[in-house]
C-alpha cells in the first residue's frame, strides 16, 4: 500500500543493524512532544515541531522501551505491507505475544506508537494504526462522496438527511471528497448545543455546516474539517465554552494542532477557524453576567499558564487581551447560558448579530 | 583437673569472710541492765550462732549457679574446667581436656573432668576440691578464668548433697612422684573437708588431675546444653584440645585451630580508684607496710611516693600514721583522698586477649557462614581495672534468616551462657544501632538476621552480677567499649552487606537486560528478513555493547 512507508521503516532497521554490527551503542531520537518544543508563525498557521529531540540510547534503563518500539516498528511495517490496518487497542493486544517485551497496558503502547509516529515524521495512520476514538458528528448542507467499504462502489451521503440524528466522521479521511453550498462551517463544543442547533434546522437557516467536536476536537475531526475547509474554501467558526479550558484547549487545537502531537500539526489543524464565542466581552454584550460561574483555582492556573508558555495566544494580542478581560472578570460563561434569555435565542439572536460580522471574530 | 587455687593461700582471708559471715548476724545483746529485756534477749542469745559460709551457700545455691538440675550439669563441667585450664596456661602447658557425663539413672550422672595440667600437691588437694573460698585467684589482680575459689568445692558439695557421694580426685604433679587419688566430702558447718579416702594409685599420665563429681542433674540437647557451652569453650580457646564424651556414648573431639599458648596474663597491684572502702579497710589492716605512705605507694598501683604523700595530706593525716590505726579511725577520709586524686590509669599489657586471628579461628570452626571478622579493642579501663573487648561476627551461610542474632558471651575466655539479658555485653549489643549497619533491629530488641556475634571481656577482675558469673555488670566504661568494638563490626559487615547487594543487583540487571535484548533481534529481522544466525550475532553484540557501557 504504502511503499512509503515501508521504505522508511526498512531504512531504519537497516541502520540500526549496521550500527550493531559496527559495535556502536544503538540509538534512536525522538522530537519532543510538548509545548516547549514548538513554535507558532501565522503564515504555517499552525504549531511547528521545533528541534529538540531526546535520544534513546540503548542502556539497561532504556532496554525494555527500546526493543518494544523495534518490535513495534516490526509490526508497523508488517501491517503496512500487508495493506491491514490496526487500532491501537489491536496493536497493545498484538503485543501480548512477544513475551517479556509485551506491554501491560494500553498507554504504554500509545507511548511507544506516538514516539514512533514523530521519529518518522508521520501520522499513524500512514504506519498503519488508527485510533478508536469517535471523530465526530456532521449536519447540515453538506454531501460527503465516500465509498462502499464492500464494493468500492461511490457513495454520496447527504448530511441533512439524518434527521434527528447526523453524520459520524470516519477516521480516515482522506479519500472523502465534498459537495457544499454552505457559507461556512460552525464548529460546536458541545453535543447539546449541537442538538438544540440541528433540532431547529439552524444549518438551513443560515446555511451552514454544524460540526459538533466533543470537547477537544480528535484528529480526524481536524483533519476532516481541515480538508473541507480547505477543498471547498469555506470560514470555519468555533462556538465554544467562555472559559479557558474552550478557549485554550479546544479552540486552540482545532486552531493550530497539539504540543503533543507537533509532529503532525501541519495536517491536523484548521489554520483558517476564527473565534465566533463566546468570549467574555459577550458576557457584558449579551447580559449573562448573571449566568456565569466563578473561574475555578484550574480555570485560572489554565489561563496563567497559557499567557505564559502558549505560543499562540502569547503571538495574538486580542487573544491576551481577551484572557485578561475573563481572568480580571473572574467567571466562565458556557455556549448554553443564552438559554436564560429563552431556549431559542442562541441561535434567533445571538448567532445572527455575531455573525454580522465575522471580521471582529478572535483570530 | 584444677590446680586452680593453687597452693599458697592466704588463710587470713579465709578467716575474714567467715567473720563477714559472723558480723552479718544481729548485734550481740546488749548488757543485761533491765530485767524484763534481759529475759527477752537471753532467749533470742540461745538462737544466735555462726553460720558457715558452706551453710550458707548451701542455702542459697543459685548464687553459684546450681538452681536447677539442668544448669548444675553444666556448671559443674563450668567450674572443673575453668579450673583446669587455668592450671594448664599458668604452668605453660598446652591443654588437654576429657570431659565425661556418664548417665547413672534418670537424674543422676558422674561428671569427670580430666586435664594435663601440673597437677595439685597432695596437702592442698583436700582444701581445694572440699573447702569453700579456698584459692589462689580472688587477692590476685590477674586476669584467670577462676576468681573466687568457690566453684569446684561448690560443685563437689552440691554433689554431696544430692546424692551422698564423695568428690573423687586423682592427681599427679610430675612422672617422677606417684599419683593421689583422694575421696573427700565437705563439713558444712565447719567448712572444712573431710577426707574420706587417700591413697596412692597407678595413673597413666605424668601430670594432670581428674575429679569426679556425681550428681542429681539433667541433661537435654540445645540451648544452654553441655554441648554448647563445649563449642563456645573451643571458641574462645582455640588452643585447646578437647574431648568430650556425652551420655548418649557419642565422642565429639576437638583440635587445637592452633598451638600457641595464650599471652600470660599478668598480675598487678590493685588501682587505687577500683577499691572499695570495705577492701581499702581491709588492706589497711593486713598491710605489711608500717607508715600510710609507703602502704599507698607499695600495695597500690599508680601510686609513687610523691602521689602518695599528696593523698595524706588530702586526707589530713600523717604520712607517718600506722595503717592498721588508719583502718579504724579515718580510712573514710583516706577513701575520699584517694577518689578525690588524679592517678595515672592502671597498666593494661597485663591482660591476654583472644586475638583477632585466633578469634577468627575459632568463629570460623564454629559456624559455616559467608563473612567473618572480628575485632579486639584497645585495654580500657573500668572503675580502676583493666578490661578489653573483643567482638567477633559471623554473617550468612546456614546461619538461620528469620531469628534473632545468636549472641554468645565470654568472660576471661569463660562462656557465658545464662542470664543473657541482665548482662552489660547484651545492652552493648541492643544499644547499637545495627540499622546503620544494614541489619534488622526492632525497637528495643536484639537484631534480626543470620547473625552470629560473640564478645569476650578480659579483665583483671570482671565485675559479675553474681558468684555463679553468668552476667557482667553494667559498667558505662563497660558498656562504651563493647559497642565500639560492635560498631567496628558492623561497619564492616555492612560493607559486605552492601557489596552482595550491589552485585545481586548487577546480577538482576544482567537478567534483566538479556529479557529483552532479543526481541531487538526479533524485531530488526522480522523488517530486514536476515537468517536466524545473524540475528543470534546480533544478541551477542548487544550483550556485549551493553556490558561495555555498564562498566
Amino acid at each position: 500500500m504504502d511503499t512509503k512507508t515501508e521504505k522508511i521503516i526498512h531504512d531504519e532497521a537497516r541502520n540500526l543493524h549496521e550500527e550493531i554490527l559496527k559495535k556502536h551503542v544503538p540509538s534512536l531520537d525522538f522530537p519532543i512532544r510538548s509545548l516547549d518544543n514548538v513554535t507558532y508563525d501565522k503564515k504555517k498557521g499552525y504549531f511547528e515541531i521545533g528541534d529538540k529531540v531526546k535520544e534513546r540510547t540503548l542502556s539497561y534503563n532504556t532496554v525494555k522501551t527500546f526493543a518494544q518500539t523495534i518490535r513495534m516498528m516490526a509490526l508497523s511495517y508488517e501491517i503496512v505491507k500487508k495493506n491491514d490496518i490496526a487500532t491501537k487497542r489491536e496493536a497493545y493486544y498484538v503485543s501480548k505475544n512477544w513475551g517479556e517485551a509485551r506491554f501491560s497496558e494500553q498507554p504504554e503502547s500509545d507511548t511507544v506508537m506516538d514516539d514512533i509516529e514523530a521519529h518518522f515524521r508521520l501520522n499513524r495512520e500512514k504506519l498503519g494504526f488508527i485510533p478508536e476514538e469517535k471523530g465526530g458528528d456532521v449536519a447540515g448542507k453538506l454531501v460527503v462522496i465516500d465509498k462502499d467499504p464492500a464494493t468500492g462502489k461511490q457513495l454520496q451521503i447527504d448530511c441533512t438527511k439524518f434527521g434527528s440524528g447526523a453524520y459520524s466522521i470516519p477516521n480516515a479521511c482522506e479519500e472523502l471528497k465534498f459537495e457544499t453550498s454552505a457559507r461556512f462551517i460552525l464548529a460546536i463544543e458541545t453535543a447539546g448545543a449541537f442538538q438544540r442547533l440541528v433540532k431547529h434546522n439552524y444549518y438551513n437557516l443560515a446555511n451552514c455546516i454544524l460540526i459538533s467536536l466533543g470537547g477537544v476536537p480528535t484528529r480526524a475531526c481536524r483533519r476532516f474539517i481541515r480538508r473541507l475547509a480547505d477543498d471547498k474554501k469555506i470560514p470555519v467558526y468555533a462556538f465554544v465554552d467562555g472559559d479557558p479550558y474552550g478557549i485554550t484547549n479546544i479552540y486552540r487545537t482545532l486552531k493550530v494542532g497539539s504540543g503533543n502531537n507537533a509532529h503532525l500539526n501541519r495536517f491536523f489543524c484548521v489554520p483558517q477557524a476564527s473565534f465566533l464565542g463566546v468570549t467574555p466581552q459577550d458576557i457584558i454584550d449579551f447580559k449573562l453576567k448573571d449566568a456565569t460561574h466563578p473561574l475555578q483555582e484550574v480555570d485560572i492556573k489554565r489561563a496563567k499558564d497559557a499567557l505564559k508558555n502558549d505560543p499562540f495566544i502569547k503571538y495574538h494580542k486580542p487573544w491576551r487581551d481577551a484572557i485578561e478581560q475573563m481572568l480580571q472578570m473572574g467567571v466562565r460563561v458556557e455556549q448554553q447560558a443564552f438559554a436564560k434569555h429563552g431556549l431559542n435565542y442562541v441561535f434567533e439572536k445571538y448567532l445572527p448579530a455575531k455573525l454580522k460580522n465575522p471580521a471582529k471574530f478572535l483570530p | 583437673m584444677p590446680p586452680k587455687k593453687k597452693a599458697p593461700a592466704k588463710k587470713s582471708s579465709v578467716t575474714h569472710v567467715t567473720k563477714q559471715a559472723k558480723d552479718s548476724k544481729p548485734p550481740v545483746p546488749p548488757e543485761k541492765s533491765r530485767p524484763e529485756s534481759a529475759t527477752e534477749a537471753d532467749r533470742m542469745a540461745t538462737k544466735q550462732r555462726e553460720i558457715s559460709v558452706s551453710e550458707f551457700f548451701l542455702k542459697n545455691r543459685h548464687l553459684l549457679g546450681f538452681d536447677n538440675a539442668k544448669k548444675a550439669l553444666l556448671t559443674t563441667i563450668k567450674e572443673a574446667v575453668d579450673n583446669s585450664l587455668d592450671a594448664c596456661e599458668e604452668a605453660k602447658i598446652l591443654p588437654e581436656i576429657l570431659i565425661e557425663v556418664k548417665q547413672l539413672q534418670e537424674d543422676r550422672f558422674v561428671v569427670v573432668v580430666e586435664d594435663n595440667g601440673p597437677g595439685v600437691v597432695r596437702e592442698q588437694i583436700p582444701k581445694i576440691f572440699g573447702k569453700l573460698l579456698y584459692g589462689s585467684k580472688f587477692h590476685s589482680m590477674k586476669q584467670s578464668r577462676g576468681q573466687q575459689g568457690i566453684g569446684i568445692s561448690a560443685a563437689g558439695m552440691y554433689g554431696q548433697l544430692t546424692t551422698g557421694v564423695s568428690t573423687k580426685i586423682t592427681s599427679r604433679i610430675s612422672a617422677k612422684k606417684p599419683a593421689h587419688y583422694f575421696e573427700i566430702q565437705i563439713d558444712t558447718a565447719r567448712n572444712v573437708p573431710t577426707i574420706l579416702k587417700d591413697e596412692i594409685v597407678d595413673w597413666k599420665k605424668p601430670h594432670g588431675t581428674r575429679v569426679a563429681i556425681e550428681l542429681e542433674a539433667k541433661y537435654q540437647k540445645g540451648r544452654h546444653s553441655v554441648e554448647d557451652y563445649v563449642r563456645q569453650t573451643i571458641l574462645a580457646n582455640p588452643h585447646v584440645t578437647l574431648t568430650y564424651l556425652s551420655p548418649l556414648n557419642e565422642k565429639e573431639e576437638y583440635k587445637p585451630a592452633s598451638k600457641q599458648l595464650p599471652k600470660a596474663p599478668r598480675e598487678i597491684k590493685p588501682h587505687p580508684h577500683g577499691v572499695e572502702l570495705g577492701i581499702l579497710m581491709k588492706m589497711l589492716k593486713s598491710s605489711t607496710s608500717r607508715k600510710v605512705k609507703a602502704f599507698l605507694s607499695r600495695d597500690f598501683a599508680r601510686v609513687s611516693s610523691r602521689v602518695a604523700g599528696a593523698i595524706c595530706k588530702a586526707a589530713e593525716i600523717s604520712e607517718n600514721s600506722w595503717p592498721k590505726a588508719i583502718a579504724h579511725a579515718e580510712a573514710d577520709k583516706l577513701y575520699r583522698a584517694i577518689n578525690a586524686t588524679k592517678l595515672m590509669k592502671p597498666p593494661t599489657d597485663c591482660l591476654s586477649p583472644i586475638g583477632e586471628d585466633a578469634l577468627l579461628n575459632g568463629i570460623k570452626k564454629n559456624v559455616e557462614a559467608t563473612f567473618y571478622t572480628a575485632v579486639t579493642r584497645p585495654p580500657s579501663v573500668y572503675r580502676g581495672n583493666p578490661f578489653q573487648i573483643e567482638v567477633a561476627l559471623a554473617y550468612g551461610g546456614k546461619l538461620p534468616v528469620d531469628e534473632l542474632v545468636d549472641l554468645i558471651r565470654f568472660a576471661n575466655r569463660v562462656p557465658l551462657l545464662y542470664q543473657q539479658s541482665a548482662c552489660a555485653l547484651t545492652k552493648s549489643v541492643l544499644q547499637t544501632a545495627w540499622r546503620n549497619y544494614a541489619v534488622e533491629q526492632s525497637k528495643g530488641a536484639l537484631p534480626s538476621g543470620p547473625i552470629l556475634v560473640a564478645i569476650h571481656m578480659a579483665s583483671v577482675w570482671v565485675p559479675f552480677t553474681s558468684e555463679s558469673k553468668e552476667a557482667v555488670a553494667s559498667y558505662p566504661e563497660i558498656i562504651h567499649e563493647t559497642r565500639l568494638g560492635l560498631q567496628e563490626c558492623g561497619r564492616r559487615l555492612e560493607a559486605f552487606i552492601r557489596k552482595g547487594r550491589r552485585e545481586a543487583e548487577a546480577l538482576r540487571k544482567k537478567d534483566y537486560i538479556k529479557s529483552y535484548l532479543p526481541h531487538i533481534g526479533i524485531g530488526l529481522r522480522e523488517i530486514l528478513r536476515f537468517k536466524d544466525k545473524d540475528e543470534k550475532k546480533i544478541l551477542d553484540l548487544l550483550t556485549d555493547i551493553l556490558e561495555r557501557s555498564r562498566e
